[in-house]
Formats: structure tokens, sequence, C-alpha cells
């Protein structure tokens, strides 16, 4: 078995390819073909981690499938590399995407477009899982851009709709700008190193590379550079919320679970390099850092509940770049993988929801829905508890081990971004809270007509939710902190994410991380207490009366910081100013060169029309003319004389044509 | 017959020839610039005729019999060409006829 685990994204792509070709034929059968290939890719994934959790110490299973490229000192070829790491991505990916899929087959039902869905849906998955195999840069860079792409068709997934295709441009577009940094990363690698192997690259990065020098440093900000717009990190953030006009399973599975934490894989699979970079470690915690602050903030006024959970992931991700920054690696890697489980579950609640409002997003035409739909209500409380940090769920654990490491730092910088992280803690607790309260709980505001056909969604959409849930909860349970036992999740990763062992502090007692929980906790409770007040028994007089009082902060965030109006001021009307000017400059000076060369032969040909008269007593007087200049050099040989001749003829003929 | 004096033939040639290629310049009528071409077509038989005669080589004959058919031959085509010019624009006047120009 372990030696076809190259087959994993080959069962992904074969059904994008017949969704895709036989998709009319097939119709409701293509979402089957569908699960079925990511049911026989999840069973090769269930066997590779099967036999990396049975034995720890195994190294890693390396495939070259074909020599790719061979040019001169160029050589690539398609390699692919399973390694502990590896095996937490495929678990991530393998068992959400499984249930996103069945999911959706509840949730497409009906739509014009189901195979096409599929098909796009399955070639994701393939792009994805080709993400995390990778042992290339080069190969990575094609799950990377493959899911780009993915993402982009998905987004645009209604694309009759104006504003749906324009998310969808808009995310492609700004990705370009972070990819173009990864491109260039790739490149100043291949300089140092003469190899693009990730594997190769990891183990000599140490000799290749002068630690702490200007070559390294640049080369992580460069692949930091796409990792930002690949995982929505300012001040690439902008597409993220805009690309929740894609279907509610593409932002559950590529926009929260999966796709946007490809730059985070990213920076823990090339640890080696970046734990060099002292550098671009600390841009990497200050950006997370800055990036959970910010978009927490945004979070707590939005009225589109998509755009919460957008915001929400927008955070997270900060919050897992934080931990990378502070050399907790594993942790980031940890975080990573329990936010899969509870934002896929908000994720696929949110969508469960909006089906049973048909198609209504707006938090303020919700409410009072928790008895028409208990188990989407219980799960995405459970989801909610999770990613506010609950005790005992699985996100109370990843992300109090962020703010204990980045506490136990010993650092000014590790003191900065725990603070910023309670800060963000407290907030995400306030808005997810505010967004369960204002769907669920509380009198109803959906709309009279609507509200009598209020039912909870079948069972092909509720099943995913419950497992995902029960995730949420559980998930983190093989992450526990020092004080319960260590983290056999860590322990496990140790073996690929060696670099940043060494500079995480290891002495701090239990005594701190415990004060440290504690704090965590208050401050969930905090944030509970806060929205149960505001959004739930003094809703809304309370709220209307905080946002007035804080009339600036709440313009700041509901207006998400003037982010969007900035790059439209700035970035868009001064490209279109550009464009304007450059339109000019081909309108009148390149098209006044075309036009002048064809003015020019038209003159020119003006000057001599007179010679072709169409009398034949002057074409004589030509020959005759002719005749005599010949004679004339013949016999003598004096250019004055021909020249004297010429004049004659010309005379001559200007004289006829008068 | 008796040698003529061979500069006199040669001249008479260029006064002819000249006289042709002045009509076929000067005249407006198509007919009359067709006489001039063959008042220059007979002055280069002239020539041709006298040295034959000063050097004794008959070659020179022959080619002006060649000249004479092929003069016959154009005088045949062109009157044609000229009837049906007529016919079409009722004038044989050559300045009438410039329709191929640039």
């Amino acid at each position: 078995m372990l030696d076809h685990l190259w087959l994993i994204p080959v069962f992904p792509a074969l059904a994008a390819l017949i969704c895709g070709v036989w998709g009319r034929r097939l119709q409701r059968r293509a979402g089957w073909v569908a699960i079925a290939a990511m049911l026989l890719s999840s069973a090769l994934a269930a066997s590779a981690t099967a036999a990396f959790v049975g034995a720890p110490d195994r190294p890693p299973i390396r495939y070259v499938l074909f020599d790719w490229i061979q040019v001169g000192a160029l050589q690539i070829p398609f390699s692919l590399l399973i390694d502990q790491l590896t095996v937490v991505m495929l678990v991530v990916v393998s068992f959400i995407g499984t249930l996103v899929f069945i999911y959706s087959t509840g949730y497409m039902k009906g739509d014009p477009g189901y195979a096409r869905f599929f098909s796009f849906m399955s070639l994701f998955a393939a792009a994805m899982y080709l993400l995390v195999l990778a042992d290339n840069f080069v190969v990575l860079f094609i799950g990377w851009e493959g899911v780009g792409l993915c993402s982009y068709l998905l987004i645009g997934y209604y694309m009759e709709k104006d504003w749906c295709a324009d998310a969808g441009k808009k995310a492609f577009i700004v990705n370009r700008i972070g990819d173009l940094g990864f491109v260039l990363g790739i490149a100043l690698i291949f300089a140092a190193c003469g190899n693009l192997d990730i594997s190769h690259v990891s183990q000599h990065a140490a000799e290749r590379f002068e630690a702490a020098g200007w070559l390294i440093t640049a080369a992580t900000l460069l692949l930091f550079l796409g990792a930002i717009g690949k995982s929505a990190q300012i001040p690439l953030f902008v597409w993220l919320p805009d690309a929740m006009a894609g279907p509610t399973p593409v932002s559950a599975l590529i926009h929260a679970a999966t796709m946007v934490t490809a730059g985070v894989y990213m920076v823990a699979r090339c640890n080696a390099l970046f734990a060099l970079a002292p550098v671009t470690m600390a841009v990497v915690g200050l950006i997370g850092a800055a990036t959970a602050l910010v978009a927490a903030s945004i979070g707590l006024t939005q009225r589109d509940i998509k755009k919460v959970l957008a915001y929400s992931t927008v955070s997270q991700l900060g919050y897992m770049f934080m931990a990378l920054g502070v050399g907790a690696f594993a942790t980031g890697i940890f975080h990573l993988y329990t936010h899969a489980f509870f934002k896929g579950a908000l994720f696929l609640c949110a969508g469960s929801v909006i089906c049973a409002l048909h198609h209504e997003q707006d938090m303020l035409h919700m409410g009072g829905l928790r008895k028409a739909m208990p188990v989407t209500w219980m799960t995405y409380l459970l989801a909610t508890l999770a990613i506010t940090g609950c005790p005992l769920t699985a996100g109370f654990f990843s992300k109090d081990e962020i703010l204990w490491r980045a506490a136990s730092a010993g650092s000014l910088l590790g003191w900065i971004l725990w603070v910023i992280g309670l800060l963000s803690a407290l907030m995400t607790a306030v808005y997810m809270f505010r967004s369960l309260y204002l769907t669920f709980h509380g009198p109803s505001r959906v709309e009279p007509e609507k509200r009598a056909h209020v039912r909870e969604s079948p069972a092909s959409m509720t099943l995913p939710l419950i497992l995902l849930a029960a995730g949420s909860i559980m998930a983190g349970w093989i992450g526990l902190p020092q004080w319960l036992g260590g983290s056999r999740f860590e322990h496990f990763l140790e073996p690929v994410l060696r670099a940043g062992r060494e500079s995480i502090a290891e002495t701090a007692g239990h005594a701190f991380e415990l004060a440290v929980t504690a704090l965590s906790v208050a401050v969930f409770l905090a944030g509970w207490l806060v929205a149960h007040r505001f959004f739930l028994t003094g809703y809304p007089e309370r709220a209307e009366r905080a946002a007035q009082r804080f009339g600036f902060l709440y313009r700041l965030s509901a207006n998400r910081w003037w982010w969007d109006d900035a790059y439209n001021a700035v970035i868009v009307r001064g490209f279109m100013h550009l464009t304007f000017c450059l339109g000019w400059l081909d309108q009148h000076v390149v098209d006044g060169l075309v036009n002048g060369t064809g003015r020019a032969a038209a003159s020119l040909g003006d000057a001599f029309r007179w010679l072709q008269n169409g009398r034949v007593q002057f074409y004589a007087f030509a020959i005759l003319r002719g005749v005599n200049v010949l004679i004339l050099v013949l016999l003598y040989g004096h250019a004055g004389d021909l020249l004297a001749e010429v004049a004659r003829f010309i005379e001559m003929g200007v004289i006829l044509n008068r | 017959m008796d040698p003529v004096f061979f500069p006199a033939n040669l001249l008479l040639s260029l006064a002819i020839f000249s006289l042709g290629v002045m009509g076929v310049l000067w005249h407006r009528n198509a007919l009359s610039v067709f006489m001039s071409i063959e008042l220059m077509l007979n002055a280069g038989n002239l020539a041709l005729i006298s040295f034959a005669q000063r050097f004794g080589d008959s070659a020179g004959a022959g080619l002006v019999l060649f000249v004479m058919t092929v003069a016959a031959a154009e005088a045949g085509v062109g009157l044609a060409i000229f009837i049906r010019l007529y016919r079409q624009r009722s004038t044989v006047e050559l300045d009438k006829a410039d329709e191929l120009q640039g």
C-alpha cells in the first residue's frame, strides 16, 4: 500500500476529468463519482497515517515519479515526499474534504452547475494533495497555483452575477502579487543551492546559507510573501472576505480549512530555512499578530454571517503565523489542524442556515433559529466554543499553546505577540458569540414569508456537521499542554520540524504555563460575557449605545479599516490613471507613428505621380531623353551632362502637367 | 548603281529620323504619329542599306527586308487599334487617351 501513495492526488484528478467531460450525462451521479475518488484517496491517506503513527521515527517516504525538467544545471524530478508533516495535512484534507463533498450533495442539490461544481472541487482536492505531497519547490508550485486556479473558478461559480465574477478576479489578482514573491524566492534558493528538492535544500541549508545573512533573509521573505497572498495576511488579506461569493462548501473547504492554510504549511515545510533568518521570523510573527488583531476587530461588526467567519479565518491564520514567528512550527501546524475542524464546521453550519433561509446571509434577518434547526445550532455552538477557546475543546489547546509559546519565547517580541494574541482572543470570543446569538437566539427577525418554511437540513448536510463538531471538541486531545502530560502531536512532528525546537524555551515551569492558561480562560469568559450582555439580553439597545459611544472605533471596524477603500483610491485608481495615460500615448504617439508611415508613403507617391500621366508621347519623350543620356555618357562620361538631361526632362514634365 | 557619297546618305537618314522623332513627340493625331514612326523606321532602313553598300556586307540589306515586313504587320495592327479607338471615343487624338495614369 505504501508504494502506491503517489496515487492520492490521481483519484480526484480523474474524478475531475470524468465530472467535467461527462457531467451532463452523469447529472447527480457526478457527486458520487467525486465522493468515491475522495474515499479512495482517504483510504490511502489513512494507510500512510497508520504507517507513521505506528512507527514514530520512520524515515520519510520519497517517490520520484519521473524526471520532469532537465536543462543544464536545472534538474527537476517530479518528486513526492511523505513525512509526518505531510501526514497531518493529508488527514486534514482527506477528512474535511470528504465531509464537505458529502455535504455538497445536499447543499448544491438542484443546482444547474452540479457536475461542474464537483469537477472543480475534485480538481481542487487533487491540487491540494499535490501541494502537500510535493518534495520539490516546482512541484509544490504546481499545486500552489492549482489550488489558486480552483479557488478562482469556485469563487466565481455563480459567474452570471457580476460581483461573484469580480470577487474571483480579485482573489486571483491579489494572489499574483504573493506568487511573484514565491517564484522569486524559489529562484533565489536555486541560485544558492543549485537544487530545488525541499528535503535536499532543508538538509543542506546551514551549509549553503550564512545564518542571518542577507541571502537567506531575502529568500525567506520572498517565500513568505507568497504565504501572505495565499493565506490572506496583511496587506494582501482583502481577497478572502470577498471570496465568500462562492458556494458555502467552497468557503468551508478552500477558504477556511485547506487552501488558505497552504501558506502556513509552506513556511513550516521550509522551517530549516526560516530558522536561519531571525529577521524573517520576526516579520512573520508581527504580520501574523497584526492580521489577527485587525481581522478580529473587523469581525466584530460584520452583518453577513459568512463575512464574520471569513474575517475570523483571516484572524486565525494570523494566529498560526504568530506561532511560526516565535519558532513554534509544530504549534502553528497544530492550530492549522484544529482550526480546520471548527472553522469547517462553522462554515457548513452557516451554509445550512443560509440554505434553510433561501440564501439569506444577513444576521440581522436571522435570530431564533435554535428551535427550528437544533442540529445546526448545537454543532455551531460546539464549534464556537472551540474557536473561542473554551477549556478542553480543540481550539483551547491549540490557541493556548500559541499564546504560551509567545509568552515563553523570552523576548520583547514574544510579549508583544502575546498581548496582541490575548486581545484578539477576546475579540474572537465576542464576535463568535455575537454571531451565535444573532443567528440562533433571541426573537426571530426572519422575513415572515420565509419563517414558516425554515426546516432542519437533510442528513447529507447534518452528518458532516456532527462529525466536524465532534472533531472540534476532540481533535485537540492529541496535543495536550505540558502540565497535562505534553503534546503527542508535537512529538509526532518532531522529526520534520526540528529546526524550530531549538529556539523554544523548554525551561519555563508549569506554574507559568498554568498562569498563562488561566489568563486565556479568563479572556474567553470575559468575551462570552460581553457578547451575552450586548447581543442577547440587551440586544439591540445596548449594542447600539456602544456603537454610538465608540463612534470612531465602530466606523473603523464596520468600514474594515478602510483597507479596501485605500487600495481602491491608491492602487486601482492609480492604475486607471496610468492606463488612461498609456491609452493616450497609444492613440496619439504609437498610432501617429503607424499612420505617419502610411501618410509618408502616400505623399511620396504623390511626389512622383506626374511621371505616370498616361500620355504616350510623354513616355516616348522619356525614352528619347533616356537614350540621349546613355549616348552622352557613353561618348563623354560627363556627370554634368547627365544631370542637365535629367533637369530638362523634369522641366518638360512640369510644363506638360500644368 | 554608282556609289553615293556615304556621309550624305547617313546625314539624310539622320534628318529623316529626327523628323520622325519630332513628329512622334509633337503630333496630336494618332495617324500622324503613326506615319512619323514609319519615317523613323525607314530612316533606319536607309542607314542599314548605306552601311551594307559601304562595307559590301549584304546582311544589312537582308535585315531591311525583315524591318519592312515587321513595319507592315505593325501598321496593320496599329490601324486596327486606331479604328477601335475611334469607334469608342470618336477621336484619335492621343492627348484624349490618357486614362492609364496614376
